[in-house]
């Protein structure tokens, strides 16, 4: 089996996150930058089909010369191949899946699988619109994958419980935690990561579809409002959520 | 801008309540920018239809073709796609419910469009729209337009409120057959397993949530018992489900579900930045933790300060007393 996973470099999600000086991107400095959380699902899966059904997994990211940290991380968790396409710092999701689908169509994949999400932008879109631009099925939120006689068969995540899809392959999967447990990198194979070659390719450049006005720290301003644990506190707690907030 | 298109979905014999959030968010960027708008729907009903004319839309165009019987999100979305061509259509809005977070970026690619997801907020500004959107979780904000002549958005569920429209509109409706075949349906669903009797946090309007302060499964009867009363959903923070006490479904977080109902109870959660992440939207929050100090106070409206399993049965019972 021909397998791509597409991964990203995302601030870890523990940082604290706050708006840069030039008011539309975060301040990056002091951030702990990490593969994305979701795409470690996906790394994992591949390892596990190519050990059940032999090929290559090859992870791909789509970034700057920084970039080259989340591959390394790749390459110690076992994925036989990396490749960077190595231009300017994404700020466009269609510039991400352009060149995301240029290499798929290079390599034909039989299965392509990416994080549910990245971490950063939270747009949920790269398995649909990757999709889209090779005419190929994909399944997004996917915790169950069945790979058998040329077809997946995945359990996603709906609204209130989940839906089993069928596609036919090759097709891409979009994986959410549960699907597996990821490994961790052996310290041996971290080392041995280090001098594995890491294939560099030039972007496609696109027109961006979408431009980022600014960004703010979201500013609900709550009430604040601290009681005890006094019966008294619990009355008053219930009378505040019922005559000033009005939510019971 | 030309036209808006909605992409309408229906649930028993109405409109999803998602639906109606697009719909009436549409409505105001429409009458703003005097700009037409249609819905979409797939297989509609007469019902669902008359709907969607109490709350405004003049005309929907309803799908039908024998394929449709599938449910696909490739199927969907070219049908989504024909019907915007034919309508001439410009914006399309999708709820960013599961099926409108798929189908939404497939019909932006086929029309070279722009596309925002998981919008709270939708102006109409200088000729365009304006939208903001949740990033880092929530963590923080950003606000964003498309430059592209198409553009496609997508609406966070339970954000947007939903209003009829104050003019009785008589709905058009416009039968479509959108040219299918097979190749369209290379994934399909072949099963769904709701989850029953148990309320999604996804979808709840209210949703309490239990922490480590919880100590273990065994005394998650608290919480539940609780969310009952309020008819709300149970969560969990990521603690408790990485320690395999509750599903991952229940957990709301970066790395879980991201909500915003009407009131967020945290129960014996200390408040780590990816908690928050995934619950400062909500409208109301009330925190119970016995450490005056945990960071969940800070983004509060109402805290108690002490022991849940001591609070949790009284609070269960006052609101009781007050429902009835």
């Amino acid at each position: 089996m021909n397998i791509l996973v597409c991964i990203s470099r995302v601030p870890d999600t523990a940082s604290r996150i706050l708006v840069g000086s030039d008011g539309k991107n975060i301040d990056t400095q002091g951030i702990k930058f990490v593969v994305n959380p979701y795409d470690e699902f996906a790394i994992e899966e591949g390892l596990r089909l190519r050990e059940k059904n032999g090929g290559t997994v090859t992870a791909i990211v789509v970034g700057t010369e920084a970039s080259k940290d989340v591959l390394r991380t790749a390459l110690a968790m076992g994925v036989d191949k990396a490749v960077l396409v190595k231009g300017k710092e994404p700020d466009d999701s269609f510039y991400v899946a352009k060149n995301l689908a240029e290499y798929a169509k290079g390599i034909s994949p039989d299965l392509i699988l990416l994080g549910r999400q990245s971490v950063d932008y939270d747009s949920r879109q790269m398995a649909s619109a990757l999709g889209e631009l090779l005419g190929l099925p994909s399944i997004s939120v996917v915790s169950k994958l069945t790979i058998e006689n040329g077809k997946a068969t995945a359990e996603k995540d709906i609204e209130g419980g989940k839906e089993v899809v069928e596609a036919s392959l090759p097709c891409l999967i979009s994986c959410q935690k549960g699907l597996n447990d990821p490994r961790y990198p052996k310290l041996p194979d971290i080392m041995k990561a280090k001098s594995k070659p890491i294939e560099e390719i030039v972007p496609i450049e696109t027109q961006n579809k979408v431009t980022i006005l600014g960004m703010s720290m979201p500013s609900k301003k709550r009430v604040g409002k601290i009681l005890g644990a006094e019966d008294s506190d619990i009355d008053e707690l219930v009378k505040l959520l019922h005559e000033e907030a009005k939510v019971i | 801008m030309k036209k808006i298109l909605v992409y309408l979905e229906q649930q028993k014999e109405s409109l999803k309540r998602t639906s109606l959030e697009v719909i009436t968010a549409a409505r105001t960027i429409a009458s703003n920018g005097n700009i037409p708008i249609v819905g979409v729907i797939i297989n509609g009903n007469p019902n669902a239809i008359k709907v969607a004319g109490e709350y405004g839309l003049a005309k929907i165009i309803n799908a039908k073709h024998t394929l449709l019987e599938k449910t696909s999100i490739m199927g969907f979305s070219n049908v989504a796609y024909q019907v915007a061509k034919s309508e001439d259509a410009d914006v399309v809005i999708f709820a960013g419910n599961a099926a409108g977070m798929e189908i939404a970026p497939r019909v932006a690619v086929k029309m070279e469009a722009g596309y925002i997801c998981d919008c709270v907020g939708l102006e109409f500004s200088d000729g365009n729209i304006v939208a903001s959107k949740p990033v880092y979780a929530g963590k923080s904000m950003i606000t964003a337009k498309i430059d592209s002549e198409n553009k496609v958005f997508s609406l966070r569920p339970n954000v947007f409120t939903s209003s009829k429209s104050d003019t009785v509109v008589n709905c058009e409706i416009n039968d479509f057959s959108p040219e299918l075949t097979d190749k369209d349906f290379k994934d399909i669903v072949i099963n769904v397993m709701k989850n029953e009797g148990k309320l999604d946090v996804l979808e709840a309007d209210v949703i309490v949530s239990g922490g480590r302060g919880i100590k273990g499964p065994e005394n998650y009867h608290l919480i539940e018992t609780l969310a009952n009363t309020l008819g709300g959903a149970v969560g969990a923070s990521r603690a408790v489900v990485d320690a395999g006490w509750r599903p991952h479904a229940e957990q709301v977080g970066q790395t879980g579900k991201t909500v915003s109902p009407s009131l967020y109870i945290a129960c014996g959660i200390s408040g780590a930045v990816q908690h928050l992440a995934g619950m400062s939207t909500s409208k109301t929050i009330v925190a119970i933790n016995k450490d005056k100090d945990a960071p969940i106070f800070k983004v509060t409206d109402y805290g108690i300060v002490g022991d849940l399993f001591d609070v949790l049965p009284k609070l269960n019972e006052k609101i009781k007393s007050i429902l009835n």
